[in-house]
C-alpha cells in the first residue's frame, strides 16, 4: 500500500509531502504519524509540505489534526514551505490553520523546533 | 461563447478527486492563468469534487475550456443524482456540515471563484457550476 514516508533525526520526525493524496493516504498519514510518535517518544514533528500545490479543506484538516495529536502526545509540530498561492487561497477557502506553527524553510522550522523543545526543558 | 475544449471525467473514487484536481490544473494552465488562479480553481474543485463523491454518491464532473477573447476561461459542472441538498442556503454558510466536515467547501468554492451557480433537488440530484477566468 502507499504510504508517505516518516523519517527520524534525532528526537524529532520528519514528514516530507510529495504526493498529491488522495482522502485515505492523509489519514493514513495521521494514523502514522501519531503511532510512530509514541514509538520514538519523538519531541516534534517537522512537516514539509513545499510540493504540495494544493491544500483544500480536508488537506488543512489533516495538517490541523496532526498538530493537535502531536500536542497530545507531547511533541510540537512546525509545518514548513507552504507555497505562496496555497496560502493566499487557504485564507480565502477560510482556513487559517490556528494553532499550526510555520516557519518560512526546513532550516527555519528545525530551528524553530529545537527553539520549542528547548523552552519546554527550562 | 466559443468552447475550446470539453472533457467529462467520472467521479467515484478518492482517486477520481485527484484526477479532477489534475484535470482542472491543466486546463487553468492551458488557459494561461496566473499560479493563484490555477490554485483557486483547483481547490474549488476539489472541495466540489469531494462533496460529489461523499454527499452526491458519486458522479460527474464536465471540464470546459472557454474563449470569448480577450477572456479566457475554465468551467467545471459537477454532476451528481445523490439525495440533492434540502436547503442551498444553509449549505452555502460556512461550518455548516452534514458529514462531520468542516463545512467549507461549497462556501468556500464559491469565493474562490468568479462564477458560482447551484442547484438542487432533493430526490434528484445536484448540479454545482464554477467558473474562473482569466
Amino acid at each position: 500500500m502507499e504510504k508517505i514516508p516518516i523519517l527520524r533525526m534525532g528526537k524529532f520526525l520528519l514528514v516530507t509531502i510529495q504526493v498529491d493524496m488522495h482522502d485515505r493516504l492523509a489519514l493514513q498519514l495521521q494514523e502514522d504519524l501519531t503511532e510512530r510518535i509514541v514509538a520514538v517518544r519523538a519531541r516534534g514533528v517537522l512537516m514539509d509540505i513545499s510540493s504540495l500545490e494544493v491544500v483544500d479543506s480536508f488537506i488543512g484538516r489533516m495538517i490541523s489534526n496532526i498538530a493537535a495529536m502531536a500536542s497530545v502526545l507531547d511533541a510540537q509540530t512546525v509545518v514548513v514551505g507552504m507555497q505562496p498561492a496555497v496560502a493566499i487561497t487557504l485564507v480565502e477557502l477560510g482556513l487559517s490553520l490556528e494553532g499550526v506553527r510555520t516557519a518560512l524553510n526546513v532550516e527555519r522550522g528545525m530551528a524553530l523546533l529545537n527553539e520549542l523543545v528547548a523552552a519546554e526543558l527550562r | 461563447m466559443p468552447i475550446v475544449s470539453r472533457a467529462v471525467l467520472p467521479i467515484r473514487s478518492q482517486e477520481d478527486i485527484v484526477r479532477v484536481r489534475q484535470a482542472a490544473r491543466e486546463s487553468a494552465v492551458a488557459q494561461g492563468m496566473t499560479l493563484v488562479d490555477q490554485t483557486k480553481l483547483v481547490t474549488a474543485a476539489s472541495e466540489l469534487a469531494r462533496n460529489t463523491l461523499n454527499y452526491g454518491g458519486g458522479g460527474e464532473v464536465e471540464i470546459v475550456r472557454i474563449e470569448e477573447l480577450p477572456r479566457k476561461g475554465v468551467r467545471l459542472t459537477f454532476l451528481d443524482q445523490g439525495p440533492g441538498i434540502p436547503d442551498v442556503e444553509a449549505a452555502l454558510r460556512d461550518g455548516f456540515t452534514t458529514g462531520g466536515g468542516l463545512g467549507l467547501g461549497l462556501g468556500g468554492a464559491r469565493r474562490l471563484c468568479n462564477e458560482f451557480s447551484i442547484d438542487s433537488t432533493p430526490g434528484k440530484g445536484t448540479r454545482v457550476t464554477i467558473g474562473r477566468w482569466r
